[in-house]
C-alpha cells in the first residue's frame, strides 16, 4: 500500500516538473514586454535594461530556471515583480480560499449527486428523468453564466446574499458563510447533474451484474444488496469522477472568484498574467499542480480502499 | 427435424437504414435543436449582411438607449447597437466553438487512433499528455498562454482545443482498443489487409459514432469557455462576442438589466441546444437507453392453445416438491409483449435431480428464474402456477420470496467469476446471508462457512475464506458458489448451467460434488443445461424445452432410450456420435506418428 | 517432412511479462506436429493449453519466439509483412465467436468481398464470387446486402466459412468453430466443414475443447496440456485408447449422452483418478 502511494506521488512529482518546465519557458516569450511595462511605456532602452538587470532577465533563461528550481525546492518561490511580496505567501493564502470553495463545492456535489444518482438508479421513473435533465443543464450552461444568474436573482433582486466581496472567517463566521454561499452554489449547480448521471450509470451497471442475482438468491433483501453491494461497487467510478470534478471546479473558481470579487487564486492569476508577473504565474501553476497531485493521490488511495483488485495487485 | 432448425429460405427482410440526419429530425429533441441550431448558424453566416448597424460604431446619443427607437434592442454603454453586436457576436462565438472542436478532434482522434492501434511510445506520450492536461485547470493555462500570445481569440481557442483534445484521445483510444480485440480485425488481417487499410476500413468506422457524439459537447464547451474568457476581459476587445457583451451588461447592471439578458439568452440557448443535440445523437447512434414506454400496451394474451407435453410417466410416488404448471413468462417489447416461456411444466420430486434441457432461447433459464422469483428486469410471470411444497409462489411479494430464498430454495449460477461480488472476500459473502437470513452469530457463521468450504472440497478453506474472488480459479469460485448455495441446507437447489463455463476435467469434479451434496443433504436439484452428457451423468428425470414449451418429460433412461418428440429426436441426432475418422488415405498410422514430439 | 503441407517444429510462443522485469509468459512450449494436404488435424486441450495460440502463431497473429512454422517447405515463422499478406491466400481462419468475427457495420457482401477487393479483383467478378460463396455455404444470395445482426449464430458462422473460402486456401485454421453454437446448428456446420473438405481438398487445423467433436472431424489428433503436446497420433487411437494420463483423464471426464454408458465412464474415471493419485504418490516418494 505504501509502495502504491509512493508510486503515485512519484508520478505526481514528474508531472509538476514537466508543468513548471513548460510554463517557465513559454513565459519567457513575454518577459521583455514585462520589463518595458515596469519601466513605463515611454522609458528609454537604457531604463528598460536596468529593470531587466534588476529582475535578472539579462541572464540566460536556463540559468534563471535553474535558480528558480533551486529556490523553489527550498520553499521560496521568489517575489512578485510588481508588488514585491513573497509569492509563497500570496499564493498559499489565496489558494486556501480557492480550495475552500472547490472543496465545499465537491462535498456538496458528492452528497447531493450520490443521493440523487443512487435513488435514480434504484427507483428510475421521474427521479431518473430529473437527474438526466439536471445533467443536461449542468453540461449545457457555462458555470459563470449560472453564477451570473445567481447574482442577479439572489443578490441584486432579492438581496439575500452579498453580491460581491469576501468576509474572512476570522472576522465573522456568519458573514463568511454568506459570502461564500453563492459562489459555492454557483460552482455546485453545474457539477451535480454530470456527477449524478455518472453515479446513476455506475449504479445501474453494478446493478445488472450477475452477483446481484446470486446474492438475492441467498435471501438478502433488495435494499441490503443495493446499499451494501451495489453502492460499494459503484463507489470506484464515482470517486474518479469526483477527483476529476475537483480539477474542473478549481478552474471554474477562477471565473467565479473574479465575478464575486473573492480574493482567491482567480483574480491573482488574471492580474499576474496580464501584467506578465512571471514569479507569481509560476507560483500559481506549481501550487495548483501540487494541490491537484495531492487530491489525485487521495482519490487513488480511496480507490484502492474500495477496490481489492487495485489494492492487492 | 423441426422447421425451426432449418435455415429459412430467405433471411428476414432488410431493416430500413435511414440516414442519421433523417432519424435525428424525427427525434423529438433532436429535430427541434437541429432546426434551431441551423437557424443560429444561418444568423452567424449572414450576420455581416443582416446587421442593421456597424457593431463597433458608437453613437453618444444612443448610450443605454431603450429598445425600439433606432436600435431594435437598444444601445449599450458606448452607444453601440445591441442587436448588431449580438448578430456579429454569434458568428465569432460559433466560429470559436468550431475551432476548439476542430483542433481537439484533429489532435485527439489522430493520436488516439495511432496510440490505440499500435501502442508503443505514442501510447505512453498520450497517457502523459492526458495526465498533464487533466492536472491543471485549463483556464489557468489559457491565461498563461494569453500573456505569451496576446489577446487573440483564435490562438486562445486553438490552445483550448489542444487542451481538451485528451477528451477525444481517451474516447478514440478506448474505442480502438476495444475494436482491436475484435476477431473481425484479425479476420481482416488474415484476409490480407494492411494496417492502414484496417484502420481506414474497420477502426475508423468504430470511432465515428463516439466522435460525432463528443463533438456536440465540445463545441458547447468551447463556446462556453470563450464566453467565460471574454467575460473576464481577457478576450480581443475588437471582436464583439457574447462574453464581452455579458461583461459589459454585468458591470452596467444598475443602468440596464436587458444588456445582460440578450447575450445570456443567446449563449444559454446555443449551448443547451448543442447539448440536447448531443443527447439525441446518443439516442440515435447507441439506441435509446430505455425502451420508450408505451402507455396503452395491450394486455398479455397467450398466442394459441398450449401444446401438449409427451410424458413418459414412471413418476415417483408421493407429493412432489415443486410443480410448475402452464407457466408463461413475458417481457414488455415495442409492440406488446415478447413471451419467452409459453408453457413451462415441471414436476420435481424430493431428493431427485431433474434436468431441464434445451438450446439457447428455449426459456429454460427463464423458467428456473421464475421459480426463484428473480426474473431479469421487466420479466413477469404472466400465467400459470408454481407450487413449492404445497404453497403457490406466483403472486408472492418479494419479501415473502426472500423468506424462501436462501433457506429452502438455493441457486448456483453459470458463470462463477461474475457471480461473486469483487469487492468482498469470500468469507464476507458466505457469512452475510448466514447472519442476516439465518440469524447466526458472527463466530458461528464463520465456523459454518469454513465447514462448508471444506465440504465442497476446497483444500485450504481458511485461505480461500480470506481471499477476494479475483484470486480464485474458475473451478474454485464455482465451489465457493455451491458452498454458498447449500449453506442453508435447502430443499431445492436450482443450478443454471453450473458447469458450462468450466473445463471438462473441472466439470466432472463439480458434477461429482453436486451428486455427493445431493445425497448427503437429501435435496432436490433442478439443473438447467444444454449438455446431454451432464443430464446422463447426474439426472434422474429430464424435461426437454423448445421455444418456451416443455415438449417431453420422463425418467432420463426412458427419454434417452426412446425420445418421442421430433425435437428431442433432432437433438439426439445432432450429438456427435463419436465415430472417429480414419487416417487420411495413403498415410500409415506408424508414419503419422513420425513428426510429432511428445513432451 | 515429405508430403506435409504445414509443419510446426518445436514451436515456442512467449508473451512479455506484465510489469518491469517480469519473466515472459510461455503460452506454448516446444510443440511439433504437421498437417498434410487435405487432412484434418485436431488440436484438443482445455483453457490455457495453448491450442488457440498455436493457431494464431501459424497465422502470424502471435509471436513465434523459437522453433519454426514451415509451409510448403518455406519457413513462415517470421515473414515480412508483405509476404505475410501474400500467405493469406493459402492460410485462412474461422473463429469461435460468430458475433465478433464479422464487422457489425459492414454488409455480409462487403465482408466477403474484402479479401477479393484487396487483391484488386474487378467489382463484377468479386460480386459473382460472393454469390458463389454464399451458395457454397448454403445461404441465400440476397444475404450479401444484409447486415450481420440479421443473422443467427449458425448463419454467421456460415458467412465466416464463406469468407475463409474466398481465396481458395489450402489450409483453414478452425478455432473452436462450433463451440458457441447450439447442438443442432453445430451438427449442420460440422457437416458443412466435411462437405467442403471433400469438394475442395482443403486441410483443416481443427481446434476444440470437445473431444467428441474433434474425434468426428479429425484424421489425426494432438492433445495439449499447459502449452505442451502430450499426445499425438491417429484420431481413433488418441480419442479412444489414449496413452498419456492427461488424455485419459480428459477422455473420461467428458460425459457421454447415455445414462448407462456414462455410469460406466464415471466409475472408470474414479478408478483412474485413484490409480493416478497412487502413481503420483509413488513417484513423489521414489
Amino acid at each position: 500500500m505504501l509502495k502504491f502511494v509512493g508510486k503515485r506521488l512519484a508520478t505526481g512529482v514528474g508531472l509538476i516538473a514537466a508543468l513548471s518546465v513548460l510554463t517557465f519557458f513559454l513565459l519567457q516569450f513575454g518577459a521583455a514586454g514585462t520589463a518595458q511595462r515596469i519601466a513605463g511605456q515611454s522609458a528609454s532602452p537604457e531604463a528598460v535594461a536596468v529593470v531587466e538587470e534588476r529582475l535578472g532577465l539579462d541572464r540566460p533563461p536556463l540559468e534563471r530556471f535553474g535558480s528558480w528550481v533551486a529556490d523553489a525546492l527550498g520553499g521560496d518561490l521568489g517575489r512578485s515583480w510588481f508588488g514585491g511580496q513573497p509569492v509563497v505567501d500570496t499564493v498559499t493564502s489565496r489558494m486556501a480560499v480557492t480550495v475552500t470553495l472547490a472543496v465545499g463545492s465537491v462535498v456538496l456535489t458528492a452528497v447531493i449527486a450520490v443521493v440523487l444518482g443512487a435513488l435514480a438508479a434504484a427507483r428510475r421513473g421521474w427521479l431518473d428523468r430529473l437527474v438526466q435533465l439536471l445533467g443536461v443543464i449542468g453540461q449545457a450552461i457555462p458555470g459563470f453564466l449560472m453564477a451570473l444568474a445567481l447574482v442577479l436573482v439572489f443578490a441584486i433582486e432579492l438581496d439575500w446574499f452579498p453580491a460581491t466581496g469576501y468576509t474572512r472567517p476570522s472576522e465573522s463566521i456568519g458573514g463568511w458563510l454568506l459570502s461564500i454561499a453563492l459562489p459555492v452554489v454557483a460552482l455546485t449547480v453545474g457539477s451535480i447533474g454530470g456527477v449524478a448521471q455518472q453515479v446513476r450509470g455506475s449504479m445501474i451497471d453494478a446493478f445488472s451484474r450477475d452477483y446481484v442475482r446470486t446474492l438475492r438468491s441467498r435471501g438478502l433483501s433488495r435494499r441490503r444488496v443495493v446499499y451494501r453491494h451495489v453502492l460499494r461497487n459503484a463507489a470506484g467510478p464515482a470517486l474518479s469522477i469526483l477527483g476529476l470534478q475537483f480539477v474542473i471546479l478549481l478552474g471554474g473558481a477562477v471565473i467565479v472568484e473574479t465575478l464575486f470579487s473573492i480574493p482567491g487564486l482567480g483574480p491573482a492569476a488574471l492580474s499576474s498574467t496580464s501584467q506578465g508577473d512571471i514569479p507569481v504565474v509560476m507560483g500559481i501553476v506549481v501550487v495548483t499542480g501540487v494541490v491537484v497531485v495531492l487530491v489525485n493521490t487521495l482519490v487513488d488511495v480511496a480507490q484502492a480502499w474500495v477496490n481489492p483488485k487495485v489494492r492487492l495487485s | 427435424m423441426s422447421s425451426a432448425h432449418r435455415l429459412p429460405a430467405s433471411t428476414p427482410t432488410r431493416a430500413p437504414r435511414a440516414g442519421l440526419l433523417r432519424r435525428l429530425l424525427a427525434h423529438p429533441l433532436g429535430g427541434v435543436s437541429l432546426v434551431l441550431l441551423a437557424v443560429i448558424g444561418a444568423v452567424a453566416v449572414a450576420a455581416p449582411w443582416v446587421a442593421p448597424h456597424d457593431p463597433t460604431a458608437t453613437d453618444l446619443r444612443m448610450i443605454f438607449a431603450e429598445p425600439g427607437g433606432g436600435y431594435a434592442l437598444g444601445g449599450d454603454s458606448a452607444g453601440r447597437d445591441v442587436l448588431s453586436r449580438l448578430l456579429v457576436a454569434t458568428a465569432c462565438s460559433i466560429a470559436g466553438g468550431l475551432l476548439v472542436a476542430g483542433v481537439a478532434a484533429l489532435v485527439g482522434v489522430t493520436a488516439g487512433l495511432v496510440a490505440g492501434f499500435f501502442g508503443g511510445w505514442i501510447d505512453t506520450l498520450g497517457a502523459w499528455f492526458t495526465a498533464l492536461t487533466m492536472s491543471l485547470p485549463s483556464i489557468i493555462v489559457l491565461i498563461a498562454a494569453r500573456s505569451v500570445m496576446g489577446p487573440s481569440m483564435w490562438w486562445t481557442m486553438a490552445i483550448f482545443g489542444a487542451l481538451v483534445s485528451p477528451v477525444y484521445y481517451r474516447v478514440v483510444y478506448n474505442a480502438v482498443r476495444g475494436v482491436r480485440g475484435e476477431l473481425y480485425i484479425d479476420a481482416a488481417r488474415t484476409s490480407g489487409l494492411s494496417n492502414t487499410r484496417i484502420i481506414g476500413r474497420h477502426v475508423l468506422m468504430a470511432v465515428r459514432a463516439p466522435v460525432v457524439l463528443l463533438t456536440a459537447g465540445v463545441v458547447a464547451a468551447g463556446i462556453g469557455m470563450q464566453a467565460g474568457f471574454d467575460f473576464l476581459g481577457l478576450g480581443d476587445p475588437t471582436t464583439p462576442t457574447w462574453g464581452q457583451m455579458l461583461n459589459e451588461g454585468f458591470y452596467n447592471i444598475n443602468r440596464s438589466r436587458l444588456l445582460v439578458l440578450w447575450p445570456a439568452l443567446a449563449l444559454g440557448l446555443t449551448t443547451v441546444f448543442l447539448t440536447l443535440l448531443g443527447t439525441a445523437l446518443r439516442d440515435e447512434l447507441e439506441g435509446p437507453s430505455d425502451a420508450r414506454r408505451r402507455r396503452n400496451r395491450a394486455p398479455w394474451a397467450p398466442d394459441g392453445p398450449l401444446p401438449a407435453v409427451i410424458d413418459h410417466g414412471n413418476a415417483p410416488e408421493g407429493e412432489p416438491l415443486l410443480v410448475v404448471r402452464d407457466l408463461a413468462v413475458a417481457y414488455p417489447s415495442e409492440n406488446g409483449f415478447a413471451t419467452v416461456v409459453r408453457n413451462g411444466r415441471l414436476t420435481v420430486h424430493r431428493g431427485e435431480t431433474h434436468g431441464l434441457v434445451g438450446e439457447s432461447g428455449s426459456g429454460k433459464s427463464q423458467t428456473a428464474f421464475s421459480v426463484l422469483g428473480l426474473l431479469p428486469r421487466g420479466g413477469t410471470v404472466v400465467a400459470g402456477s408454481i407450487v413449492f411444497d404445497g404453497d403457490e409462489l406466483v403472486g408472492r411479494t418479494d419479501e415473502q420470496m426472500n423468506r424462501l430464498r436462501g433457506s429452502r430454495i438455493a441457486y448456483v449460477p453459470q458463470e462463477p467469476m461474475s457471480n461473486l461480488d469483487p469487492s468482498f472476500t469470500v468469507g464476507d459473502q458466505l457469512t452475510e446471508p448466514l447472519v442476516t437470513v439465518l440469524g447466526l452469530s458472527k463466530a458461528e457463521a464463520e465456523r459454518r462457512a469454513l465447514d462448508l468450504l471444506e465440504q465442497v472440497g476446497i483444500p485450504d478453506p481458511r485461505r480461500t475464506y480470506a481471499s477476494y474472488p479475483h484470486q480464485l480459479s474458475g473451478g474454485m469460485a464455482q465451489r465457493v458458489l455451491i458452498a454458498g448455495a447449500v449453506a442453508s441446507r435447502p430443499d431445492l437447489l436450482i443450478a443454471d448451467e453450473p458447469t458450462t463455463a468450466l473445463d471438462v476435467t473441472v466439470q466432472a469434479e463439480v458434477l461429482d460434488l453436486l451428486r455427493d451434496l445431493r445425497d448427503e443433504l437429501g435435496m432436490a436439484v433442478l439443473i438447467v443445461t444444454h449438455n446431454f452428457g451432464v443430464v446422463a451423468d447426474l439426472c434422474d428425470r429430464v424435461s426437454v424445452m423448445q421455444e418456451g414449451v416443455v415438449v417431453e418429460t420422463g425418467t432420463t433412461r426412458d427419454v434417452f432410450a426412446d425420445p418421442r418428440h421430433p425435437y428431442t429426436r433432432a437433438l439426439f441426432a445432432a450429438i456427435p456420435k463419436g465415430a472417429p475418422r480414419a487416417p487420411l488415405a495413403g498415410v500409415t498410422s506408424a508414419g503419422a506418428l513420425g513428426t510429432g514430439r511428445i513432451a | 517432412m515429405n508430403g506435409s503441407l504445414l509443419t510446426v517444429d518445436d514451436l515456442v510462443v512467449e508473451y512479455p511479462g506484465r510489469g518491469f522485469r517480469a519473466p515472459p509468459f510461455r503460452a506454448v512450449e516446444g510443440v511439433s506436429f504437421d498437417i498434410r494436404p487435405g487432412e484434418t488435424v485436431g488440436l484438443v486441450g482445455e483453457s490455457g493449453s495453448g491450442k488457440t495460440t498455436i493457431g494464431r502463431a501459424i497465422l502470424g497473429l502471435a509471436p513465434v519466439s523459437a522453433g519454426t512454422v514451415t509451409f510448403r517447405g518455406e519457413d513462415i515463422s517470421r515473414p515480412t509483412p508483405r509476404r505475410r499478406r501474400e500467405l493469406t491466400r493459402d492460410l485462412q481462419v474461422v473463429y469461435q465467436d460468430p458475433y465478433s468475427s464479422l464487422n457489425p457495420s459492414l454488409t455480409i457482401g462487403d465482408s466477403l468481398a474484402e479479401p477479393l477487393v484487396v487483391r484488386r479483383t474487378p467489382k463484377q467478378q468479386a460480386r459473382a464470387r460472393v454469390r458463389e460463396l454464399l451458395d457454397t455455404v448454403g445461404l441465400p444470395t440476397d444475404a450479401a446486402d444484409r447486415m450481420p445482426r440479421e443473422f443467427s449464430g449458425g448463419q454467421r458462422q456460415r458467412v465466416a466459412i464463406a469468407r475463409a473460402l474466398a481465396l481458395d486456401p489450402t489450409l483453414i485454421v478452425c478455432d473452436e468453430p462450433v463451440s458457441a453454437l447450439d447442438l443442432s446448428t453445430q451438427a449442420l456446420v460440422l457437416e458443412l466443414f466435411l462437405e467442403i473438405q471433400q469438394r475442395t481438398g482443403v486441410a483443416y487445423l481443427f481446434i476444440s475443447h470437445d473431444l467428441a467433436v474433434v474425434r468426428e472431424m479429425s484424421h489425426r489428433v494432438a492433445v495439449l496440456h499447459r502449452g505442451e503436446l502430450v499426445e499425438w497420433g491417429p484420431g481413433d487411437v488418441v480419442t479412444s485408447a489414449p496413452e498419456h494420463p492427461y488424455t485419459q483423464r480428459l477422455l473420461l471426464a467428458s460425459p457421454v449422452p447415455d445414462p448407462a454408458a456414462q455410469e460406466q465412464r464415471r466409475a472408470d474415471r474414479l478408478r483412474l483418478r485413484e490409480l493416478q493419485a497412487e502413481q503420483d504418490l509413488q513417484a513423489g516418494t521414489a
